[in-house]
């Protein structure tokens, strides 16, 4: 999945699981600060990426994840990992 | 006119045993009950492998089909912990268990697992196959509760204590009040949890559990710098709660005074701890007792080793208490043994207070620099002796509890 895609799918996720507006979902965006996510809403959104991706997120990944830019890029990694030869 | 409350009985089933002088023993050996689950490989998607289940146990004979029927695991645990602890007490077969003056508060997360599978697949499928007579009294929220009742033929009042981790504490801390308040003369209070997947499951999904699942002896690791998160664990405690004067008349030996209970919630956020409001309720169960806080000699913490929860504890207690203040977790040796904790706790720092010794919390080798100051026991914990100690848990939903124990040596008052 080209970058581009990632993004708009984790857009479009985010806008539809959390109401929020489509205008201020950018890589810079805080997830806590920006657009209102606490903790619960972090892990919910895991699951939800963890069912469209079919890959699990390990707890160091969740850790480190500040903004949507971080999560795209977790999503990016895992889609790798599965589309590399075993 | 209100009455004194005193703790004639303790008991309970645990993963380091089922009696003082065993527990304390592996308390003092720095033993771990924490292990490898490798049963749970089987489900690949968990993260955590840990747990620290029940030491395995016998049970007398009379525990028969026809007395367990209605009972789970959990339903059990809570049954013959109160037994170990009525026959503590004195009380197993005496006629103020059934006379209506007895009464029992009691809970746990949740009624057993296996049931609510039976229920699952009957919503999901339409069949009824599995449903028994029993199946909803096994899984319903109270079941340790009304199967105490049903077993000692108790007709007092019964409180479900059942809010998650904070279930234990509050039936202590609701029987004191309930016989403060001259509604009963004793009562029967504790918490338990059966261990299964489900919790560890929950705190998992929330990436909150611990994964250092080759190394179980160093997990938890409550206020340590490399705390990566709880272990589940399992068991049951019961404390027998009576009025002084009808412990006195009996001859009963009276371990503690219970003096003092604080509950509030934080009114805030589901599952992240808020330090103002468990300071607050650590100062609701001082000015229950009227105790200034630098008489509280000892702190039983809740310190279940999550990365947010150390540290709002430990800034309450500073808060509250000041950093000189002995404080230490014995989640670090049982796990979190959820429902039961607050029970199980009371108890073994009761038994350490009588003991005039105070056990570590195991695995805190660095401090967490983001904790607060606090006089956290270390390595071979420390002997010293305390005339009031307070007890802590903070569960989901924000609801907190403190209780304050004040020694009782000998029959007479000091």
């Amino acid at each position: 999945m080209p970058t581009v895609d990632v993004f708009q799918t984790l857009k479009t996720t985010l806008v539809e699981q959390f109401e929020l507006d489509p205008a201020k979902i950018t890589p810079e965006a805080r997830l806590q600060e920006d657009l209102d996510l606490d903790s619960i809403d972090a892990v919910d959104m895991i699951i939800r990426l963890q069912e469209i991706t079919g890959r699990k997120v390990s707890p160091e990944d969740f850790r480190e994840v500040r903004t949507v830019g971080d999560v795209q890029r977790v999503i990016e990694k895992l889609l790798a990992a599965r589309a590399a030869p075993a | 006119m209100l009455r004194r409350v005193v703790v004639t009985g303790m008991g309970g089933l645990t993963a380091l045993g089922h009696d003082w002088t065993n527990i304390e023993a592996n308390l003092r050996a720095r033993r771990s009950g924490v292990r490898r689950m490798s049963e749970w490989d089987a489900y690949p998607d968990l993260n955590s492998r840990l747990a620290a289940p029940c030491a395995p146990f016998n049970l007398p004979e009379h525990y028969n089909r026809r007395a367990t029927r209605s009972m789970g695991r959990v339903a059990l645990l809570s049954t013959r912990a109160t037994e170990l602890a009525l026959e503590d007490a004195g009380l197993l077969k005496h006629p103020v268990l059934t006379s209506g003056r007895t009464g029992i508060a009691y809970g746990a997360c949740a009624g057993s697992a296996e049931p609510v599978i039976t229920f699952g697949r009957m919503v999901t499928s339409g069949n009824l196959q599995g449903v028994t007579s029993n199946t909803y009294v096994q899984m319903m929220s109270h079941t340790g509760a009304v199967n105490i009742s049903l077993f000692f033929g108790i007709t007092g009042r019964i409180i479900p204590a059942t809010s998650a981790c904070t279930s234990g504490s509050q039936a202590v801390g609701f029987a004191y009040e309930t016989i403060k308040y001259g509604k009963q003369t004793v009562m029967i209070a504790g918490g338990a949890e059966e261990l299964s997947l489900g919790p560890t499951a929950v705190f998992d999904t929330l990436f909150a559990t611990s994964t250092r699942n080759d190394a179980p002896h160093t997990t938890p690791r409550p206020f340590d710098r490399d705390r990566d998160g709880l272990v589940v664990g399992e068991g049951a405690a019961t404390l027998i709660l009576e009025e002084l004067e009808h412990a006195r008349t009996r001859g009963a030996r009276i371990y503690a005074e219970v003096i003092g209970f604080g509950t509030n919630s934080d009114g805030s956020h589901i599952t992240q701890p808020e330090a103002d409001t468990m300071a607050r309720v650590m100062q609701l169960a001082l000015e229950d007792c009227e105790l200034p806080p630098a008489a509280i000699g000892y702190v039983n913490a809740h310190g279940t080793a999550t990365a947010r929860g150390d540290i709002a504890e430990s800034l309450a207690t500073n808060r509250v208490l000041g950093k000189r203040m002995p404080i230490s977790s014995l989640k670090s040796y049982f796990g979190h043994t959820l429902g039961a904790c607050g029970s199980l706790e009371a108890w073994l720092s009761i038994a350490m207070m009588r003991d005039n010794w105070f056990a570590p919390t195991l695995n805190l080798d660095n401090l967490d620099p983001a904790c607060a100051e606090l006089d956290y026991l270390t390595g071979e914990g420390r002997s010293f002796e305390a005339e009031y100690i307070m007890s802590n848990n903070f569960a989901f939903g924000g609801i907190n509890t403190s209780l304050i124990f004040r020694r009782w040596d000998g029959l007479m008052p000091a």
